[in-house]
């Protein structure tokens, strides 16, 4: 079998992280650091899918190449559609 | 013959004939589901994406609507759904290792994270129905206007963002019923004693189908109740 048997104490750290971690951006929020609010927000949030995605989703062991190509290509696209749509919007207002 | 090990795997009922070996049926449905969430990911994205650019045009009515969520019961949601994304570990772990009965309890674990969620939404969407910020003919900002003289509100933007709130919040939810209802399904198959260390690709592709609907809810939370909860000048 190439799927691995993790450690359960390894989920049970990641789970304690995570939940550290939201409340640490929920506290964060109170506090005013402008602009870098919403910056801190989306980079705890990405932190937080990362590990689950890593760790509690297997992308980490995964043997399979594909599994790790079609996460790769899921974010790709939504990135593509994020930036080329907002590529427009936020340059209406120019010239 | 009998003694080859491809011999043997042939004769476990779980392995589908079109499939060589039981690992390379493992790896099929694994991939399957990656690609179902691959769809799932473009789904939500198009609510993301319009997301997105309202809060760029109207990023006063976001704010005021964002402080007007609960912060406290999206917290505890939070860290429900990561409590239910453990034990979905964890079951997987328990299917691996062939632990029937360990298995159907962290199962039902998930179920009861799963179902307080909802609840906890719908006690939610309960007080936002008292406050008239479900859209729609009975629509009323007033309570954000009078709450927040400080943020210049439009009542018909206001209302856009409450669309999106009950669009995302509840695409997110209907997929928490879907996701109780398959691990109904695998609970009852575990205690039937269905998954063995050989064979559990539902409990895994199940708990993949969860695990993502709990980073939806990591990317929800920030962007709806966090948009601005800085003390107001």
């Amino acid at each position: 079998m190439s799927e691995p048997i993790v450690p359960s104490k390894l989920y049970v750290g990641i789970w304690i992280t995570l939940l550290c971690l939201t409340v640490i951006t929920a506290g964060v929020s109170f506090i005013d650091l402008g602009p870098l609010n919403t910056v801190v927000a989306l980079v705890i949030a990405t932190f937080k899918a990362l590990l689950v995605v890593l760790f509690f989703m297997h992308v980490k062991y995964a043997s399979e190449k594909l599994s790790k190509m079609v996460v790769v290509a899921a974010v790709f696209w939504l990135l593509l559609l994020l930036t080329l749509s907002m590529a427009d919007y936020v340059t209406r207002l120019w010239s | 013959m009998s003694n080859s090990p491809i011999a043997v795997e042939q004769h476990n009922p779980a392995l589908r004939h079109h499939f060589a070996d039981m690992e390379q049926q493992r790896q099929a449905s694994s991939l399957g589901m990656w690609v179902f969430l691959a769809t799932e990911v473009m789904f939500f994205g198009g609510m993301f994406c319009a997301y997105l650019i309202y809060r760029y045009w109207y990023f006063n009515e976001f704010a005021a609507g964002s402080r007007s969520l609960d912060i406290w019961l999206g917290t505890i949601n939070t860290a429900v759904l990561i409590c239910s994304s453990l034990t979905v570990a964890l079951g997987v772990r328990a299917a691996q290792m062939g632990k029937r009965k360990l298995l159907v309890v962290l199962l039902l674990l998930t179920i009861v994270f799963g179902v307080a969620f909802l609840g906890i939404k719908g006690v939610e969407w309960y007080t936002k129905f008292q406050e008239h910020h479900i859209p729609g003919s009975s629509f009323s900002a007033d309570n954000l206007i009078k709450e927040y003289p400080q943020i210049r509100i439009d009542p018909s933007h206001e209302q856009i963002f409450f669309s999106l709130y009950f669009a995302m919040t509840g695409l997110h939810a209907l997929h928490m019923i879907i996701g109780v209802g398959i691990f109904t399904f695998l609970t009852y198959y575990a205690w039937k004693g269905r998954y063995t260390p050989e064979y559990h690709n539902p409990v895994e592709i199940g708990g993949l189908y969860w695990h993502f609907v709990d980073i939806i809810w990591i990317y929800l939370f920030p962007l709806l109740y966090l948009i601005d909860r800085k003390p107001l000048k």
